[in-house]
């Protein structure tokens, strides 16, 4: 991803974005997404080596839920970017979950 | 904004955090730049982009058989490109074949002519459904087709994203490109509706 997507910045004739929706549902969505670009961006993957662990995890997900309860689009593409930095050294699923256990202890307000 | 909200803790939530947490220790990503993706893909990047390709077709003869011969280039000319966008075919509307796009095995999607895909052109049931059934699926999404019009799906890949180019509805012979673009909806360049004379 050597291009920057170039900005539309376009005058007075431009429309307003009356098409536009709102892109994520929730804000560790768009947080997942950034990183994953960022990630890209600075060279630790190819799109293709994310692309195809998407789809795994699409597919897998989808065997098994025949019913497409709880789908979640986001958490396919966080379980594809998890086995993809893992695969690559650059997390450990001991260290992922040793992170994730301490965020979960924080106490209340610790955002604030 | 490195204080971004932890308001949010469930589980995938939790589990991001954790990622981006360890990842910026170790230095291969930083807060700002992630800020920055997001804020491209959310204000910058959007249907608007393929809109302008649109009109720019409907009112330009030359340009309407450049984007259809080369969509990449032709759509670069407007200034548009990047990520998810370095091979575009654009397949055009007619009154007997109409174009729709799917992406059966995941969710590739053009970003830079429509920005990020919505949430149902990556469920499971459009991603199956436009394939088996796609008359069905699309009168049910409110677009009923005539029986005689030929349907042609269109499954994205990791080489090709493709963009429909819908028809240019009648009574809009008066319009300015920029009113024509204000027409043209992220769902009829996926070919999931049709353009209508007035928003």
């Amino acid at each position: 991803m050597s291009d920057e997507p170039r900005l539309d910045v376009a005058g007075a004739a431009a429309p307003p974005r009356r098409n536009g929706e709102l892109v994520f549902a929730a804000p560790w969505e768009s947080r997942l997404f950034g990183m994953t670009l960022a990630l890209h961006r600075a060279g630790l993957f190819a799109w293709d080596e994310f692309r195809e662990r998407l789809i795994a995890e699409i597919t897998a997900w989808e065997r098994a839920h025949p019913t497409r309860d709880e789908w979640s689009y986001y958490a396919r593409w966080l379980a594809a970017l998890e086995s993809l930095l893992v695969a690559k050294g650059l997390c450990a699923p001991a260290q992922i979950d040793a992170c994730v256990t301490a965020l979960a202890a924080r106490p209340p307000g610790h955002d604030h | 904004m490195a204080d971004h909200a932890h308001d949010d803790d469930t589980p995938e939530a939790l589990r991001t955090e954790a990622l981006e947490t360890l990842l910026r220790e170790k230095g291969v990503v930083d807060a700002a730049t992630i800020d920055a993706v997001i804020r491209v893909y959310e204000e910058d990047v959007g249907p608007l982009n393929g809109a302008k390709v649109v009109a720019r077709a409907w009112i330009d003869p030359a340009y309407r058989a450049r984007l259809l011969a080369d969509g990449t280039r032709a759509i670069a000319e407007l200034g548009f490109a990047g990520p998810q966008g370095e091979h575009m075919v654009v397949v055009e509307n007619t009154p007997t074949v109409h174009n729709v796009v799917v992406c059966t095995l995941c969710s590739c999607y053009p970003w830079p002519v429509l920005g990020l895909p919505p949430s149902w052109y990556k469920d499971p049931a459009y991603r199956s459904r436009v394939v088996r059934a796609p008359r069905a699926l699309l009168a049910e999404m409110g677009l009923a087709l005539d029986e005689t019009v030929d349907i042609r799906v269109w499954d994205s890949s990791a080489e090709v994203r493709y963009l429909v180019l819908p028809e240019r509805p009648t009574g809009t012979e008066h319009l300015g490109e920029g009113e024509l673009a204000a027409l043209v909806t992220r769902d009829t360049m996926i070919g999931v509706a049709k353009v209508k004379a007035s928003s």
